[in-house]
């Protein structure tokens, strides 16, 4: 793809454009060199839009251990039965092809003096700006009786990919009129509906397969995303099947016994089939690793995504904490073209543009029932902040709800074709 | 997928705006004649609802089987789930023999032999594709000669269009979110500025344009009209 350039005027005035001076590089090598650690949302859309924009002038490294990508986003619909593991699975063939240098190992550590990442297949990869995008790693003793090694028993799903099929399996096998449990997450965490959209997905399957089911959920929150477009659903679509205990009810105090099954909510033991264990989360490992995080997640300034802690470091996504955006997939893409654009002025002294950014989450309820909510973002001096926004209203019509859904589909098709081509 | 040497010229057909492809395709205005033949099944045009078949608006470059809850034949399906867009060459060969190119399509139509009534067919369609339709949407909405006249700035507008094509595909596909590459800009800059009055429905677009400036909409105008890809 090219652009045809044309002469054009009134370039200036449209916008307040910094021409940033190129960096001096340390050692004197030709070219300035971008690693990106991790090829999710916000590390793939950064890789790609940072080889693509300077054209050669930038050597661009993306680190990956995984060879296909599973997207988060949409797993709650194969949970459903309304896509196929293989709908959400992507490879890093087409960034590959199109400049970018996919290492697929993994990062385990950042010398930050030495501007090099270490593999963990040995050797290291020198940088000039380094973007972590890291997604989430669970905290440690977040939900009592259940650590990582518990995984198998009481799936998180919370990454994509073998534990959304695991967490499917499970739900497949449950007895008729079995019980699923969810332990949802404290606030901040990567996907605010997420819980919810599962847990309509899983009724969405078990009304269809097993309607004397039963769903349990205990939440450490008062309130959640999407609560009321929620609830209007459960009722409509799944009434008497959901029984959602908030924090006013003990939702907050809670524990799991993975050998014997069973979840204990406000000191009420309960014998459950499935149980899907959401942990409170932090940014990924790397993330810390590296120097960068305060507490669990890594600050950021709003303007270009750079850490407070390091000025070449710069953290995008779930991982870094930079103000009123939500932890999702859109807020990452959203984040990385924002720092793609402040990373490659910073190198090449191309024109630096202010900062914007927007968010959208879709989730669906049941068959043709979508819902939105989304909000746009400006950079301020102390946090990217939001400006405006809107939500999905209860009693829509059944049109309205359909062309949400459809509206996701070419999102999806949308945002996995930006990340990675 | 059977090729006609005439689109061969058309080296990257589903990147062409609408516009261009009704003059290089064929005479739209034939083509309506020819449409009397589609019509007793499908709609096209602003208030296009579903009949026998599914509605026709924004077909050029649309996912085979994308109408929300028209009852598609299974081969519809299976042939959307393994990627069918409906770009020119795809619609010429399923118009041409609809039950050669997709054995077992609920479309009873014996086809339409001669070239010239596809292309011209193809090139009506064009019209209710794009730009043209949000140009026919947005009757009755006008902006100010001013507004039309501003002159984008086309390498801003290549930095704003990230914003959009987190959802609208670069490619000018569309698989339920509309193609917006290789508008007219006049078409992409009313569009833009009905959402941003809330003359136009959607929620995302009337926060995305809510805070464009008029300047801004120029930019993207001029960028996604001159996007288009080189093989
Ligand atoms: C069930 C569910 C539903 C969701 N639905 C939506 C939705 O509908 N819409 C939406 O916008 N968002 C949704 N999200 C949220 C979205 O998936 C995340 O916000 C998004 O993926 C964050 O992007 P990221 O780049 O920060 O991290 P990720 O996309 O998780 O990418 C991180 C990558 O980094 C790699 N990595 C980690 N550590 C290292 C290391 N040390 N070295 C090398 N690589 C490393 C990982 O392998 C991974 O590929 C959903 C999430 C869940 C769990």
């Amino acid at each position: 793809m090219a652009l045809k350039r044309r002469t054009f005027l009134g370039a200036a005035g449209a916008a307040s454009v910094t021409l940033a001076s190129p960096i001096v590089l340390a050692d004197g090598h030709a070219k300035p060199r971008v690693v990106v650690v991790g090829g999710g949302a916000g590390g793939a859309t950064a890789a790609r839009y940072i080889a693509k924009d300077s054209k050669g002038e930038i050597d661009v490294t993306l680190i990956e251990p995984t060879r296909m990508y599973y997207t988060c986003f949409f797993s709650n619909l194969y949970i459903g039965g309304f896509k196929e593991i293989d709908d959400i699975g992507h490879s890093y063939g087409k960034l590959a092809a199109s400049g970018v240098n996919v290492v697929h190992d993994w990062a385990t550590g950042v010398d930050r003096d030495a501007k090099t990442v270490a593999l963990a297949g040995g050797g290291s990869i020198p940088y000039d700006k380094l973007i972590l995008s890291p997604g989430i790693d669970f905290v440690d003793g977040a939900v009592e009786g259940w650590d990582l090694s518990s995984q198998n028993a009481m799936p998180h799903a919370y990454k994509a990919g073998s534990q959304s099929e695991l967490l499917k399996a499970q739900l497949m096998a449950m007895p008729a009129g079995g019980t699923f449990a969810m332990i949802a997450p404290p606030n901040p965490y990567r996907c605010p509906p997420g819980p919810y959209e599962r847990v309509s997905m899983v009724a969405h399957y078990l009304k269809n397969n097993n309607p004397t089911a039963k769903i349990i959920v205990a939440d450490p929150k008062p309130k959640f995303s999407k609560m009321a477009l929620f609830q209007e659903g459960w009722a409509d679509h799944y009434d008497g099947m959901i029984d959602w205990v908030g924090e006013e009810f003990g939702g907050a105090n809670v524990s799991v016994d993975p050998n014997a099954m069973t979840v204990t909510i406000d000191g009420e033991e309960t014998k459950v089939d499935v149980c899907n264990v959401i942990p409170a989360m932090k940014a990924g490992r790397i993330a810390e690793l590296a120097g960068v995080t305060e507490g669990n997640w890594a600050p950021v300034n709003a303007a270009d995504m750079s850490t407070k802690a390091d000025g070449d470091i710069y953290v995008l996504g779930d991982a870094s904490q930079q103000g009123d955006m939500p932890k999702s997939g859109f807020s990452a893409n959203s984040q990385a073209k924002v720092c793609a654009n402040a990373v490659r002025g910073a190198l090449t002294g191309s024109k630096v543009f202010p900062a914007k950014f927007s968010n959208t989450c879709w989730s669906l309820i049941t068959t043709n029932d979508g819902v939105k909510v989304g909000a746009t973002y400006e950079a301020t001096a102390e946090k990217i902040a939001k400006v405006d926004g809107f939500i999905s209203k209860t009693g829509e019509s059944d049109d309205v709800r359909k062309a949400t859904y459809e509206e996701s589909e070419g999102w999806y098709s949308g945002i996995t074709t930006d990340m990675f081509g | 997928m059977k090729k006609l040497p005439f689109l061969f010229l058309l080296t990257c057909s589903s990147l062409i705006s609408s516009a261009a492809l009704s003059n290089q395709l064929g005479d739209p205005e034939r083509g309506k004649q020819v449409y009397k033949k589609c019509a007793s099944c499908h709609m096209v045009g602003v208030k296009a609802k579903k009949r026998v078949g599914p509605p026709l608006n924004n077909i050029i470059n649309a996912k085979a089987g994308g109408v929300a809850n028209f009852k598609y034949s299974k081969a519809m399906k299976k042939a959307a789930s393994d990627g069918l867009h409906w770009d020119v060459d795809a619609l010429d060969a399923f118009i041409e023999n609809p039950k050669s190119f997709l054995p077992k399509t609920k479309m009873s139509f014996r086809g339409l032999k001669d070239q010239s009534d596809r292309t011209d067919l193809i090139a009506y369609l064009a019209t209710f594709s794009g730009g043209e339709l949000a140009a026919k949407v947005d009757e009755g909405f006008t902006v100010s000669n001013d507004i039309l006249a501003l002159e984008g700035d086309i390498e801003y507008g290549e930095y704003l269009s990230s914003e959009c094509t987190t959802c609208h595909q670069s490619s000018g596909d569309n698989d339920g979110i509309p193609g917006i590459v290789g508008w007219e800009t006049a078409d992409f800059v009313t569009a833009m500025h009905a959402y941003r009055e809330k003359q136009r429905e959607n929620p995302v677009m009337q926060l995305v344009s809510g805070r464009l400036s008029n300047e801004e909409i120029a930019a993207l105008a001029v960028y996604f009209k001159e996007l288009t890809e080189d093989n």
